[in-house]
């Protein structure tokens, strides 16, 4: 049996340039810092087409996290132009940009961010009750194959880090978005825990058909994405 | 989405039930407090406003005879002949009962609160038997006669009827003891003075004279319920903001999948709606029960020290208990206003760790440290500047909302050099680890603070009082037997009979008069050394006495002064005479202006008045016979005769009974105080866990561990203490150099009660011991396996 089910195609699908899930152009951020002002990222390009994987790469500070908060609509560019699912991102207000992050696209976190007081039954399917479209043997399937199963009516302060991270997994998976950005997943894990959460999330993202943008630091990891682009000083090199 | 954002907003609260109930509680005790205080006091109005419509105090001017003796028949017929529209009333007491006589067809305010048509009939009130008017348990102390008719709302104490029936229940045919002048008077009238001179015209003042004379009472009272408010936001707001905090990672993480932050805040705010509504119902009824509880005190009190008749039971008053569910949702906002103020400024990407609790970060700490240092800044000149009841509440609010502010510095600075001197690394890392625990505390240490120096600033207040009124009652009730005679006649029969056998006799005699535009009460004392031996005064001159005897020389009160600004040197006019003030005497519990001039003065002045009052000198071992033979031989009823000893014991019981409700008060908000420590050490418990199992891994016992909460817990009691005692002596001078002279007119001497104070901190200890007792146990028995997560990389 295919898990998830594949989104119809839109009308936009027929040419090129809308297969385009994600398209990021003369992406700019600055910071202030006390120092002056520091810019993060300087004109960042990148495409992502439905269904591919992608790993971004660079050095610590190098501006990846801060690519993939922009991209999820967590933080605002001070210039270009990010297109999400034919919608320009850029141009949403705050309301705007939180309906996309309910809708469209699913962030697994670092730190796992699970909601402490409700069972991992009740974590799985929050995202997917935010979005409106909840599908309770789809959680239910999403469980099973990361093997929670037996874990659903604990806390997540009862699971260790692995398979806390696979209820997040799960929990951004269960509305199907159609990108799914990580970032540093599997940061906090040991690396045999980490080998298995990602193939879990690879095979899972691969069944629903969402794009998927991987920030990390093991070439290891990056190895097992389709398309690799490296980050430094805030350029794409 | 909104369900799935309730869901998990309210899953924190199943998760952490010890935090919902101390908001519930919390809310809850703060409500009771203060809406206790207001139904006692919307009670208590409720009366007034009863007995003012009954009786057309405030709105009606009134005639009364100038020497105080019942109005004739006659004069009234004069008067209504002569153009003025005036209506009699006749009141008396019958059986403990205030009757009170009016006349329906001329009463310009009617029959007061009673409506006709609620079993009221003009017809059978004028005729026949009667009707009266009143409360049900008023009516059953009624022996048979006029028809009763339920009335709740007529004033408590009082029943309404018609004049002749008053007459008739009262036994007193004819009398009139005063005439209400309607507001609107024919043009031409023949002047007062001409018709009735024996009659003197009092002018309406606005607002009745009970509500004005306890104004103040309910106002110290409004006060108390204010600061119990206070100390149980203090709760809330520790509460909401420790929620608030923990829920951090929560919002931000509901963000970033998408919830809008506004629906979040509405949602939050949506949430603490309940809850106020919740623990505020809770909080209106347990007011309730406080209310009821204190209410029969509270009516004796104004009994006894105003004559207002206040019912002794409650009515749940719309407006009270509404009132009492919109302070608990002011409150509620007013604890959530910095969370919520936070959370809409909660930057979307901010640190991954949820901060301990509300720790005060050094800018906060800063700000929180001016504003301490400006409110205490403010105390200062307004303890040198202030005048007037406003400036005086002013005055409490800046230092005890300044001291409280200051409490956090100065307890860390204090713990900071403690950790300087302390020797050893167990020593220097508890006081460290005290300081760190500080910010989390010193809400409930706060609370603690206000309520200790509540106590110390009451009780100094009360005692000096007591104290002071107890020498005031030796100086005042020197003569050992007080006889009243019924007529003029029975008083020269008195002074007769007793001359042989007593050392003196001292009319008591006074007459109303104004003096510097204030309504005061002239008494003519009989040139004695009962007066010359026992009175003190706050100023005099040399030979006061004898200017007085002399007649030309007058002696006030502090409240006449205070209010008029007279002083000694200063000349008095009083009828067609001038008198030199050359005393100023203390007379506490006296609403109004006093003054006296000497017997031969008073009599040339007010010779209408002829004295029926009088004070016996003799030997004390002799009062019970002299009573026995002055009821035998002149017929003059026991309870006209009062021996000093009587007259004390229930002054002094008035005394004791008025401050029954703020004791009660006070010991409600250290019990609140307390409540406060538990509930923050509580909730600190869980997030100390990181903080202590480094020290238990490197070989403190989970015991010890446990008893240096204890330990630290009674040592913080103990320093807020120590900074209570000066704040709670600082209120009880403001409340009575400035409060009280503003409120009653007169100034206390202020005396200190070390043993009270010693007492009263020990209580603190043990509250302070008592709340951290739990904590402290539940800490001594947390599993390792707890203490290890924290060493944990998976935790």
């Amino acid at each position: 049996m295919r898990l998830g089910q594949t989104r119809p195609r839109l009308m936009s699908d027929q040419n090129n340039e809308a297969t385009m899930l994600l398209s990021v152009t003369d992406l700019r951020k600055t910071y202030a810092t006390a120092d002056g002002p520091f810019d993060v990222l300087r004109d960042v390009d990148l495409t992502l087409a439905a269904g591919q994987t992608l790993a971004l790469t660079g050095e610590s500070g190098s501006g990846k996290s801060t690519l993939l908060h922009l991209i999820g609509g967590l933080d605002t560019p001070d210039g270009g132009q990010i297109m999400l699912d034919g919608t320009e991102l850029t141009a949403l207000d705050d309301t705007g940009r939180a309906r996309m992050r309910r809708e469209t696209v699913g962030v697994v976190f670092q730190q796992f961010n699970l909601i402490p007081s409700l069972r991992i039954v009740d974590n799985i399917a929050f995202q997917a009750q935010l979005a409106g479209r909840h599908d309770t043997a789809w959680c239910a399937t999403l469980a099973d194959r990361m093997g929670l199963t037996s874990q659903l009516h604990k806390y997540p302060e009862q699971l260790s880090g692995g398979q806390q991270q696979r209820v997040a997994i799960a929990r951004t998976l269960a509305p199907r978005p159609k990108l799914v950005l990580a970032d540093e997943p599997t940061g906090n894990l040991d690396e045999a825990t980490a080998a298995q959460v990602l193939a879990l999330m690879l095979e899972l993202v691969a069944d629903t058909g969402a794009g998927l943008l991987m920030v990390t630091h093991s070439d290891r990891l990056a190895d097992q994405m389709q398309r690799r682009l490296h980050l430094a000083r805030g350029k794409i090199a | 989405m909104t369900r799935a954002i309730f869901q998990a907003l309210l899953s924190h609260w199943r998760r952490n039930p010890l935090q919902l109930f101390t908001l519930l509680a919390g809310l809850a005790l703060a409500t009771a407090l203060w809406s206790g205080v207001q139904a006692i006091n919307a009670e208590a109005q409720a009366s007034y406003d009863a007995a003012a419509a009954t009786l057309g105090e405030g709105t009606f001017d009134q005639l009364t005879r100038r020497d105080g003796q019942p109005i004739a028949q006659g004069t009234y017929v004069a008067l209504r002949r002569a153009g003025w529209l005036v209506s009699p009333v006749t009141e008396g007491r019958l059986n403990g009962v205030h009757i009170v006589g009016l006349d329906p067809l001329t009463a310009p305010g009617g029959l007061g609160t009673v409506r006709i048509g609620n079993g009221a009939d003009v017809g059978a009130f004028l005729s026949g038997r009667g009707q009266v008017f009143g409360r049900a348990e008023v009516l059953d102390a009624l022996e048979s006669g006029p028809e009763k008719i339920v009335s709740p709302d007529v004033a408590p104490g009082t029943i309404i009827t018609d004049i002749g029936v008053a007459q008739r229940l009262l036994d007193r045919p004819n009398q009139i003891d005063r005439l209400i002048v309607a507001q609107t008077q024919p043009i031409r009238q023949q002047p007062l003075s001409v018709v009735a001179p024996d009659l003197t015209r009092r002018v309406a003042q606005s607002g009745s004279d009970l509500g004005r004379l306890t104004d103040s009472f309910h106002l110290n009272l409004t006060a108390f319920g204010l600061l119990s408010f206070a100390v149980g936001i203090f709760i809330v707001n520790g509460a909401i903001g420790l929620a608030f905090e923990q829920r951090r990672s929560v919002v931000r993480t509901l963000r970033a999948l998408g919830v809008p932050l506004r629906r979040l805040m509405f949602a939050m705010a949506a949430e603490l709606v309940v809850m106020a509504l919740i623990a505020g119902t809770l909080g209106v009824a347990l007011g309730y029960v406080i209310a009821s509880l204190l209410l029969p005190d509270v009516a004796a009190t104004l009994q006894g020290l105003y004559g207002a008749t206040v019912a002794g039971t409650l009515q749940l008053r719309p407006t009270w208990w509404l009132s009492g569910l919109a302070i608990a949702m002011g409150g509620t906002f007013m604890a959530s206003g910095t969370a919520f103020w936070r959370l809409a400024h909660l930057p979307l990407l901010a640190g991954g760790s949820p901060r301990a609790l509300t720790m005060a970060s050094g800018r906060s700490a800063r700000i929180q440290g001016a504003i301490a240092l400006v409110l205490l800044c403010l105390a200062t000149i307004l303890a040198v500047s202030a005048q007037g009841l406003i400036a005086g509440f002013a005055l409490l609010g800046s230092m005890l909302i300044g001291a409280a502010l200051a409490l956090p510095f100065i307890l860390d600075r204090v713990l900071a050099v403690a950790e300087r001197f302390a020797t050893g690394v167990r020593s220097r890392w508890f006081w460290a680890d005290t300081r760190q625990q500080l910010p989390g505390l010193s809400l409930a240490l706060a609370a603690l603070l206000l309520a200790m120096a509540a106590n110390v600033g009451v009780s100094t207040m009360v005692s000096s009082f007591r104290l002071t009124f107890t020498g005031f009652l030796d100086q005042r009730l020197a003569s050992e037997l007080y006889v009243t005679a019924e007529d003029p006649t029975q008083a020269k029969a008195m002074i007769a009979y007793v001359a042989p056998k007593v050392r003196a006799v001292l009319p008591i005699q006074s007459a109303a008069a104004q003096i510097a535009g204030q309504p005061t009460e002239v008494f003519g004392a009989r040139d004695d050394a009962t007066y010359r031996d026992n009175w003190t005064f706050l100023s005099k001159t040399t030979d006061a006495w004898d200017d007085v005897a002399s007649g030309k020389a007058i002696l006030i009160n502090e409240q006449l002064s205070r209010r008029s600004g007279l002083t000694l040197g200063d000349i008095v006019p009083l009828g067609d005479r001038s008198f030199k003030i050359v005393g100023i005497y203390g007379d506490y519990g006296n609403p109004i202006g006093q003054a006296i001039i000497t017997e031969v003065a008073f009599s040339s002045l007010y010779p209408e008045i002829e004295p029926l009052r009088f004070g016996l000198r003799l030997t004390p071992a002799d009062v019970p016979e002299l009573v026995k033979s002055m009821q035998t031989d002149l017929g003059i009823p026991s309870a006209n005769m009062i021996n000093q000893a009587g007259i004390k014991k229930f002054s002094l019981d008035i005394f004791d009974r008025t401050f029954t409700v703020t004791t009660a008060l006070n010991i409600l908000t250290l019990a609140v105080a307390g409540f406060a420590i538990l509930m923050s050490l509580l909730t600190l418990a869980a997030l100390r866990v990181p903080q202590l199992a480094p020290a238990w891994a490197m070989g403190l016992t989970r015991k010890e561990l446990g008893l240096l909460e204890l330990i630290r817990a009674v040592m913080l009691a103990v320093l807020t203490a120590c900074i209570a005692l000066p704040l709670g002596l600082a209120l009880a001078w403001a409340l009575l150099a400035i409060v009280n002279v503003a409120a009653f007119g007169w100034r206390l001497p202020m005396f200190l009660f070390p043993l009270d104070y010693l007492r009263l901190g020990g209580f603190a200890l043990l509250a302070a011991g008592l709340a951290a007792l739990w904590p402290a146990w539940r800490l001594a028995r947390t599993p390792p396996s707890d203490l290890l997560k924290v060493f944990s990389n998976e935790r």
